[in-house]
Parts: C-alpha cells; sequence; structure tokens
C-alpha cells in the first residue's frame, strides 16, 4: 500500500473530452491506470480512448455499479466548483483538480465540502499523483514512456508545489538510486486541498516511504505549517527541502510575483529567507541545488539507521 | 488588484456600510466645488496605489473651498514612491468620538476567511496586533454559509466593546465578509471606522485587494468602479519587453509564454519555462555570478512562432549577448519547437547560433528531434543527466568568458 493510491484504485476524468484531458487519459491508460469513465455534460455516448463518457457522475456510478475510488477534474475555472461538488456529492473520495486560475473562495468551498464528507482534494493547479509502476492520476510526468524514465519504485516520498519540478526532482532521485514510494504534485495556488503538513500523516502511514523531499516557493504558509507539524509530531521520516525563487527576496523584486499565483509574498514571514530559517529549525535541510538532493536524502537515511 | 480610497468606500457603500459625504476629483477646481458643497472642515487626500501617504504630504486640511483647492493642487502634483495620484478624495473633516478598525483577510492555513475588529483603529492592525492583543478580536468564518451577524458580534465582543457601539458596528463588520466573499476579495480593510461625536459609524478609509482570478466573474462591479479590463494594477509600468512578449503570446492560442524583466538589467538573456523551473533556473544563474536580462515562463506547448517571438524579444533587449535556454524535465512542451523556435529567431536576427545560444537544457519529449536540430547548427545540448545547477553554470561560464 502507498499513500493515497493502489493497483486496484479506479478513477473517472471530469471534462475528458477536452484537448488536454484525452491526452491525459491517453496518458494514464498506457501507464496501467483504470480509468473507468468520463463526464462531459451532452457528450453521453461517446467513448475517449476506449473509456465511455456520460454526461453525469450518477450516471458513471450506475453504470459501474460501484463509486470510483477518485476523479481527474479538468474544466473550466468557472465550472470546476460544480463539478468538484458533483464528484464529492456522489462519493468520490479523492478528487485531483487540474484547472489553473480557479478563484481562491471557490477553492476554500471545495475544501471545506470534502472536509465535512470525509473527501480530499489534490490541487488545484497541479499534475496529480503517481505511484510509480503502479498508478499514474492525471499528467504527472507525461506519457507512459517518459514518466517511467524519470520515476521509479523506491522509498522517497515527494511532494512538491510545481508540477513539472516534481518530475526534475524525481528524475534526479532516481538516477541515484533512489526510487519513489508517492510523488505528488500539490499545486501552485494560494490555497491548495492538502499542503505538505496534512499530507505527511498518510507517508508516516505508508511502510514503504522511509525520507520525504519537498519542493517549496515563496508565498504562503505552508512550510511554516510544515515544521510546525514536525515539532508537535515525532515522525520517523526525514526531510529534504528545496526552495526556489530566492531572487525574490532581493530588493528590486519587491511586490512582484513570479510562477505560481501562489508565490505572492504578503509579509515578511513567506520570505524564502524566512522559510529557509524555518525549516532549518526544524530540522529540515534546504539544499540550493536540486543535484544535492539525493545526498542530503542518503544522509539523513543514514542519520536514522 | 488593489483599488483605489475612493473605489473602495463605493464598494463600501454599495454594501450598506456608512461612508462620509466625500467627491473624487481630479482638478483643483472640482475640489473646490466639493468643498463649497461640504461646506465645513475638509480633508484633502492624495488617491495613490502606495502606503505612507501622510508622511510624504499627500494629506492636508483645509479650512476654505479656495485652501482646498490651493491643497488639491499640490497634491495632484505631488509624486509619492514613485506614483502619481489619479486625484484627490476631498472628505468633510469628521468629529470623531472613537477610531476603530475593521477587516477581513484569508486564513490560508485555515482555508477559510477570517474577521479582524479591534477598538484601536486608525493605526497598522500588525502593530496593534504584537502590542496590544487584547484589543484584537478574531474571529473564522464558514466558506459554505453566509457569514453571519453573530460571529461579527463575537469577535467584537472579544475587544470589550458593548452596549449601542456592539449593536452598531456588529452589522458592519458582518456586511465587510460579505463583501469581501460576494467581490473575491483577498483583503477588506475600514481603518479607520469611526464612531462620531453623534454615536454613528462611518467608514472613514477603506482598502481593497481583489483575486485578479476573479476579475472575469466581476465584470459588473469593475465596470461600475469604470475600471478598465486592460487596467491591470501592476505595482509598476510594464516595460516594452513586457509588452512585446505579452502581445506575442495573445496572437497565439498554443501554449503559453511570459516575460518580465523589471529588476533585471544583466547581459544573459533567459528563455526559460515552467512556473517552478524558471524560478529555480534563474536562482541558479545568480547564484553562480551570472546576471540575467530578464525573466521568462514557458508553458504548454508553444509554437514555433511564438517560442521564435520570445527568442527574439529577449535577444533584441539592450545589453544581451547571449541567451540560455532552460527548463525542466518537460512532458508537454515540445523540446523540438522550442529548438526550432530559438534558431529561427537567432538567425532571422543574424546571429549565429552557436555563439549565441550559451546553453540548451530542455529534457524530455521529443528530445532525440531537438537535439539533431541543435546539433546540425552546433548548439550544445544537454540532456536530463546535466542538473539545473550545472547548466546555468555552463551558461554563466561562456558568457564570462567572452572578452568585454
Amino acid at each position: 500500500m502507498s499513500a493515497l493510491l493502489s493497483e486496484d484504485f479506479t478513477f473517472i476524468v471530469q471534462g475528458i473530452t477536452g484537448r488536454e484531458a484525452v491526452n491525459l487519459t491517453r496518458e494514464c491508460l498506457d501507464y496501467g491506470s483504470k480509468v473507468v469513465g468520463g463526464v462531459t455534460p451532452g457528450r453521453k455516448g461517446r467513448e475517449v480512448h476506449g473509456v465511455p463518457v456520460f454526461d453525469t457522475v450518477e450516471q458513471v456510478t450506475e453504470s459501474l455499479g460501484y463509486v470510483p475510488d477518485g476523479s481527474v477534474v479538468t474544466v473550466p475555472p468557472a465550472f470546476t466548483k460544480d463539478a468538484v461538488f458533483e464528484a464529492i456529492a456522489r462519493g468520490i473520495k479523492l478528487v485531483v483538480i487540474v484547472t489553473e486560475r480557479i478563484p481562491r473562495r471557490d477553492v476554500a468551498e471545495m475544501v471545506e465540502l470534502a472536509d465535512r464528507n470525509g473527501a480530499r482534494i489534490i490541487g488545484p493547479n497541479c499534475l496529480g499523483v503517481i505511484v510509480p509502476e503502479v498508478c499514474k492520476m492525471g499528467g504527472i510526468g507525461g506519457p507512459a514512456k517518459d514518466a517511467a524514465k524519470a520515476y521509479t519504485p523506491g522509498p522517497i516520498g515527494v511532494m512538491s508545489r510545481s508540477g513539472g519540478m516534481t518530475t526534475e526532482i524525481s528524475s534526479t532521485l532516481t538516477a541515484a538510486g533512489l526510487g519513489q514510494s508517492t510523488a505528488i504534485s500539490i499545486g501552485g495556488d494560494a490555497i491548495i486541498g492538502s499542503t505538505y503538513a496534512e499530507l505527511m500523516p498518510l507517508f508516516e502511514a505508508d511502510t514503504r516511504t522511509d525520507g520525504i523531499v519537498i519542493y517549496t516557493e515563496p508565498g504562503g504558509r505552508m512550510e511554516a505549517q510544515l515544521s510546525a507539524w514536525v515539532a508537535e509530531n515525532d515522525s520517523r521520516l526525514p526531510i529534504v527541502a528545496f526552495m526556489a525563487g530566492r531572487f525574490m527576496d532581493s530588493e528590486e523584486m519587491q511586490g512582484m510575483s513570479f510562477g505560481h499565483a501562489g508565490t505572492i509574498v504578503e509579509g515578511k514571514e513567506d520570505t524564502a529567507t524566512d522559510k529557509i530559517a524555518r525549516l532549518e529549525a526544524a530540522g529540515i535541510p534546504v539544499v540550493e541545488r536540486i543535484d544535492e538532493i539525493p545526498d542530503a536524502v542518503k544522509d539523513k537515511l543514514g542519520a536514522r539507521v | 488588484m488593489r483599488f483605489y480610497e475612493y473605489e473602495s468606500r463605493r464598494i463600501v457603500e454599495r454594501a450598506g456600510i456608512p461612508v462620509t459625504k466625500y467627491g473624487f476629483c481630479t482638478t483643483a477646481d472640482e475640489a473646490r466645488r466639493v468643498a463649497e458643497d461640504i461646506g465645513g472642515p475638509v480633508v484633502i487626500k492624495s488617491q495613490v496605489l502606495t502606503g505612507g501617504r501622510m508622511k510624504a504630504g499627500g494629506v492636508k486640511f483645509a479650512d476654505t473651498p479656495d485652501e482646498a483647492a490651493e491643497h488639491a493642487a499640490a497634491i495632484l502634483e505631488l509624486e509619492i514612491n514613485g506614483h502619481m495620484p489619479k486625484g484627490v478624495l476631498v472628505d468633510p473633516k469628521a468629529d470623531v468620538a472613537q477610531e476603530y478598525y475593521a477587516g477581513v483577510v484569508w486564513d490560508g492555513t485555515r482555508k477559510c476567511p477570517l474577521m479582524l475588529f479591534s477598538d484601536m483603529g486608525g493605526i497598522d492592525i500588525e502593530e496593534v496586533a504584537e502590542k496590544h492583543p487584547d484589543h484584537v478580536g478574531r474571529g473564522h468564518l464558514s466558506n459554505l454559509i453566509d457569514p453571519p451577524d453573530f460571529r461579527a458580534k463575537e469577535v467584537i465582543s472579544h475587544t470589550g466593546v458593548t452596549g449601542s457601539e456592539l449593536a452598531r458596528a456588529t452589522p458592519i463588520l458582518a456586511r465587510l465578509a460579505r463583501l469581501m466573499r460576494d467581490y473575491d476579495m483577498t483583503l477588506a480593510e475600514i481603518n479607520p471606522l469611526a464612531r462620531l461625536a453623534d454615536g454613528s459609524f462611518v467608514a472613514l478609509d477603506a482598502h481593497m485587494e481583489m483575486e485578479n482570478e476573479a476579475r472575469p466573474r466581476q465584470k459588473a462591479v469593475l465596470e461600475d468602479l469604470g475600471v478598465a479590463p486592460d487596467d491591470l494594477r501592476e505595482p509598476y509600468e510594464p516595460s516594452e519587453f513586457e509588452r512585446n512578449v505579452k502581445a506575442i503570446d495573445s496572437a497565439d492560442h498554443r501554449g503559453v509564454i511570459q516575460g518580465k524583466d523589471h529588476g533585471f538589467s544583466g547581459n544573459l538573456g533567459l528563455v526559460i519555462g515552467a512556473g517552478g523551473g524558471s524560478l529555480t533556473l534563474t536562482d541558479a544563474v545568480r547564484s553562480q555570478g551570472g546576471r540575467p536580462a530578464n525573466y521568462t515562463e514557458i508553458g504548454g506547448n508553444p509554437s514555433v512562432s511564438k517560442a521564435c517571438g520570445l527568442a527574439k524579444e529577449v535577444l533584441k533587449k539592450d545589453g544581451v549577448e547571449k541567451i540560455a535556454v532552460m527548463m525542466s524535465i518537460v512532458s508537454n512542451t515540445r523540446v523540438d519547437i522550442v529548438a526550432r523556435g530559438v534558431i529561427k529567431a537567432c538567425l532571422e536576427l543574424g546571429r549565429d547560433p552557436a555563439e549565441t545560444v550559451a546553453v540548451f537544457r530542455i529534457p524530455g519529449a521529443w528530445e532525440e528531434e531537438g537535439e539533431k536540430i541543435l546539433r546540425s547548427y552546433g548548439v550544445e545540448y544537454c540532456h536530463r543527466s546535466v542538473s539545473m545547477w550545472e547548466a546555468a553554470g555552463r551558461a554563466v561560464a561562456k558568457i564570462q568568458g567572452v572578452p568585454a
């Protein structure tokens, strides 16, 4: 068992007939994932790479005779909230939201509804989740053959605010002989469904995970929350962090945002410098280079033995 | 996006929160007329999107309409922190008994709005929270129900406010919370919220910021305020480079490119991509002594002409000697298409690709094809085995090897 996904994990794609969604479906099927249905209102009766398309999530569950485990939501921002509400209302417990540029209020509403229904949201503005050689849920890693190059099974859990960097980091770990238990692109927005600290208990409970690597950025309080979680919980898992966007601390960059919507620095506590200090105080080394990650992880794993 | 004070007051007014009889003016004559209408002492306030107005001389008091016109004329010419005012606000000088603070912000960790209230208004709320924590009331709101009055009442009561003041302030804070949600604000603040000598409450200043992602669905209120769709309220004026990149991006729906050069002035042009990858690579260049001329983000799968357009804009920038083309491992963006675009840009500007492209490090989809194209023009291609740090380092070394 890994964090979030297993071999029997079934999921649907909401917005499956969109251009990106069609690609994503192909990639997931090629990787061996069980994509059991798709939803696009008004397109009932079609197929996308052999996956049947329905008008509603309700129709999917009726046709299957069971509720699928997850849904990948890739619909335009104005319709995302309704799609996610629909998935949660029909009993789906894991929702990956790919869509970008969703207003914060909608995200907060979706997350609160998920909490009340025992469901979990990953994203928005993310590439999804992958358990190497088991299941890929979302565009993470790209086509199956590319995903197989970057991701290999192993003991490291990866969480990243950047979708692309999830793959870069995993590829670097793979090259150093460190495979991944589960890699999660958590999303680049100011408010997301699952933060590092909120996902830590899942990795903690996953016997295949021995260590964690996170990719972090300026903006928000997610890293402070993780530092606090580490201080309050006697975790068995060592963590190594990489911080991008240090240049945003310089005087001439004040008030500007780069990269993701969530990188807007709103106070002195969410600058790169402050975050690095906080993480290191919690015993989480912050490396300056991606290629330093494997050695830092090996150091940490060695120290635990 | 941030609103001017006069816009924020209009938003507050729309939400049913009492404001003074203020006027927004763009000339000294208008300011005189508004002051005449008000018929008593007035305050003239510069309308700029920056703090520190008072200190900079952007807020002045006047006893007569002539004096108001005189101050308005001076303030309209006064630059504050590099910003010229959009106009002045002429406000009656209120007979204030006490000042309060009312605000609603996002709590990102709890993922819901947070109401704040203080009976020590008129100063920075963070300062009050630090020095007089017992004078700040707080309360979270559910995202799924209408912000209820009782939550506002609880928050205000935490500061010890009671009696008719509590009864009068409660609907104001509750309405502010509803406004914050209804208009997709990231910040909604009234500071100071004043209790006048007659016991009534009135918003004397307001600060509102709307989430950019919500602008499409807030068209009605933005139109009503006269905010044009292209008025992005950036903290600085976009440069020629930034405007050109934006134009290239919007001319073609395939892929997304963004460019910024505000605050950059180096000799190494960056054609880099993906949100996190661009942050990582900009750091890697700077940490190894390189001086980036700009910042870019390539996302999705841009066309050859789009990649070419971006590379050209970077190359045309003053002082750019070479460009570094780098991304983290791509799955959506095609390596060969970016390679074609970059080569095309060099050739069209009469530059030798082998000399101009300091490094090309984009591993991933269609990399074999990309490598072939690059090699035929003598450009070195870096595989994923060359780390982002090493690729940035090679680019820096190459540019430093060129005699000045």
